[in-house]
């Protein structure tokens, strides 16, 4: 492989992987600025990858090319519909966080495949026929050394995840509505005493997490398993997590967190093919994204805080 | 209170991270901490149950009868047998126990026990730890454990050869491939893959010494995402067909080819489907691209099994092999050219006739 080539593997690879677990981060990031934990990621995007398989696999004759798309969105509004339970749970009854989110975690996939059975009559689905698939974009792609490298057979809703983190810092820092949910991931009490509905803005936040995650677990189906079986979603919910803190909460940290992550894990399984890297024992490539990421989120975490309010219940008339 | 949140949702995070990332069967230690046998022991029966009929269940691995693989395969053959002897469903016939997860196995071997079953398979190699210790513990009761060997006299273990039809499907590939490249993704390194592997670079080897064979696993039966960027790696090098054996981890593999072949690849890619016929899973918009697939009939040795045993010679503490021969492994003809499925044909017969001998086990 010459070094475009290389490089145009690495990083298509790379995004291709990041896709599903960008919109996620940025999910748990809404959540989590609100002051509510959001562990229930996994289960939501298990969702999601539900219902966009199963909207994908009823209406590509319709829609075509358009499908994976509407069903992103389907996959969203089902994550937006599930995410529901965990703010009502967390917010109006009071329940630990991480006992709500875990109960997301362990009802989601059960139910998945009960309905996948049901449905289907077997555990798994068919495979779909509208996929993401690979794209080259028109003009950028023709950019001497970057086009081919950046812009050639790669992944649309990876790039569409970076505009979406844009979309979101601009939302959480530059509007009212970013402020006044920040604020009450901060300190719930002054928020209330100021006038903002402290109980709508968390519910907003765990309700666009649970949109973004379901959108994210649609990527993930629809773009790399193909199919939806009990292993689709295997762990992107936590990695997803994972890259919230790494990014420090913010979007832009978390959109670029999920990236390095993707990075690290292409890195491994493309360096067979790297002169230099491909000396290296493969055993060391295979664990060098889980000990890149110890390290960076050991060196980075001293310095991460997250929202001071973050996962505690807000009682109103205390 | 903040810092043991942060704290208690950081280590969450952590561990399941590595953990679900890791997303390994290694959970032999659950199985024996769940080894609770002393009540369930006691109720163990002589042979054959209360009607006199025979009866057989079948403890699946992770996944249903209708996982169009392994599990499916055996409850198959089981529903043939149980057609053939004028036995209903159920618990005087033949039925299945499904496991959802590592630690139900020894769970349901002992559900298995309770109902008095004259024979109790386990299908799949995850199965062994806990069978082992189930088996010991109750000497009276016959079992079967597939793809896996457990010395016991009152267990009799099914081996497939594999590595035959690995064998094949090199061939077929090594007939095929434009590019003199060709890969092999596993799952998780183990002796059933590592005889999918040598039987395949075999047969490579056998058509072609100069044919370079590109082996990757993934260390995972369950990783998509993975199974996908090993796929875009091996493709780019210049591969244009893999050999998959890997479980959900192949449906990467299939995904990144499709998706090659949708933006237009400068090569045919293919993709050799493993266990059952995977034709479905290479439909993309111009065509099909999985050129082949290795079967394995476990189905057929679930129905020799419980058929000899019913005749009162159960093979206890036997390893039965099945192979070419048996109609235990085989592999579809699929898209191959008529010049490949001859070739393959050639050396199916030189391998039931003894002529050839695949190795098991990686050179």
């Amino acid at each position: 492989m010459n070094v475009t080539a290389v490089l145009q593997n690495v990083i298509a690879s790379a995004l291709i992987y990041s896709a599903p677990l960008i919109l996620t981060a940025l999910g748990g990031t809404f959540s989590e600025r609100s002051g509510i934990v959001n562990v229930g990621l996994e289960g939501i995007m298990v969702m999601g990858a539900f219902s966009s398989v199963v909207f994908n696999l009823a209406m590509a004759d319709t829609f075509g090319s358009l499908t994976p798309w509407i069903g992103m969105l389907v996959g969203g509004a089902i994550g937006f519909v599930f995410s529901f339970f965990h703010a009502v749970a967390t917010v109006h009854w009071r329940a630990d966080h991480i006992i709500s989110g875990t109960v997301i975690n362990l009802m989601a996939p059960a139910l998945a495949v009960f309905l996948t059975n049901i449905i289907y009559g077997a555990r798994q689905t068919d495979f779909i026929k509208a996929r993401f698939g690979f794209f080259t974009f028109p003009v950028l792609s023709d950019i001497p050394f970057i086009g081919p490298i950046l812009f050639t057979n790669t992944s649309l809703p990876a790039f569409v995840g970076i505009g979406i983190a844009i979309l979101c810092w601009f939302l959480l820092f530059k509007t009212k509505f970013g402020l006044r949910l920040r604020s009450v991931g901060e300190h719930p009490q002054a928020a209330d005493t100021l006038g903002i509905n402290v109980y709508l803005m968390k519910y907003a936040g765990v309700l666009l997490s649970g949109f973004l995650g379901g959108m994210g677990g649609a990527i993930q189906a629809q773009a790399i398993a193909s199919n939806f079986s009990a292993s689709t979603i295997a762990g992107q919910g936590f990695i997803s997590m994972a890259a919230m803190i790494f990014g420090k909460w913010n979007p832009l940290g978390a959109m670029g967190a999920a990236i390095f992550f993707g990075f690290a894990q292409s890195l491994a399984v493309t360096g067979n093919y790297i002169p230099v890297i491909q000396d290296i024992p493969s055993v060391w490539l295979q664990v060098a994204p889980y000990i890149i990421t110890i390290l960076a989120l050991v060196f980075v975490i001293g310095k991460s805080r997250g929202p001071a309010a973050n996962g505690k219940t807000y009682i109103k008339s205390k | 209170m903040k810092k043991r949140n942060l704290r208690s949702l950081i280590a969450l995070g952590f561990a399941s991270t590595f953990v679900l990332a890791a997303c390994g069967g290694e959970d032999a230690e659950e199985t024996v901490d769940t080894t609770d046998t002393s009540e369930t022991t006691e109720d163990t029966t002589e042979e054959s149950s209360a009607n006199g009929e025979f009866s057989v269940v079948m403890v699946t691995d992770i996944g249903g009868v209708d996982d169009k693989s392994f599990n499916q395969s055996a409850w198959e053959g089981m529903e043939a047998w149980g057609e053939e002897h004028g036995l209903e469903e159920g618990s005087d016939g033949y039925t299945y126990i499904q496991s959802d997860d590592d630690s139900q196995f020894v769970t349901n071997l002992n559900t298995a026990l309770q109902s008095d079953f004259d024979l109790i398979y386990g299908i799949g190699y995850k199965l062994q730890p806990a069978m082992a210790d189930v088996a010991t513990q109750n000497p009276d009761q016959h079992f079967v454990i597939i793809d896996e060997v457990i010395e016991e006299d009152n267990v009799a273990s099914v081996l497939f050869k594999d590595h035959e039809a690995a064998f094949l499907a090199g061939v077929a590939a090594a007939e095929t491939t434009q590019t003199d490249y060709v890969g092999f993704v596993g799952g998780q390194e183990s002796a059933v893959i590592d005889r999918f592997e040598a039987g395949f670079v075999a047969g490579v080897e056998a058509v072609n010494e100069d044919i370079t064979v590109d082996v990757q696993y993934a260390g995972s039966f369950g990783d998509a995402a993975t199974g996908k960027q090993i796929a875009a790696g091996m493709f780019s090098n210049g591969a244009d067909i893999i050999y998959h054996a890997s479980g959900d981890t192949g449906n990467g593999v299939f995904s990144e080819a499709i998706d090659r072949m949708n933006a237009g690849s400068d090569n045919d890619l293919w993709v050799i489907g493993v266990d059952r016929d995977q034709s479905e899973e290479g439909n993309y918009s111009d065509g099909n691209l999985t050129l082949t697939s290795t079967i394995k009939g476990v189905g057929q040795a679930v129905q020799d099994l419980a058929n000899q045993s019913m005749e009162g010679n159960f093979p206890g503490g036997e390893i039965s092999n099945f192979g070419l021969a048996d109609d235990g492994v085989d592999l579809v003809q699929g898209n191959l050219s008529d010049e490949a499925w001859a070739s393959v044909e050639e050396y199916r017969q030189q391998i039931i006739d003894g002529e050839i001998e695949v190795p098991e086990a990686p050179q």
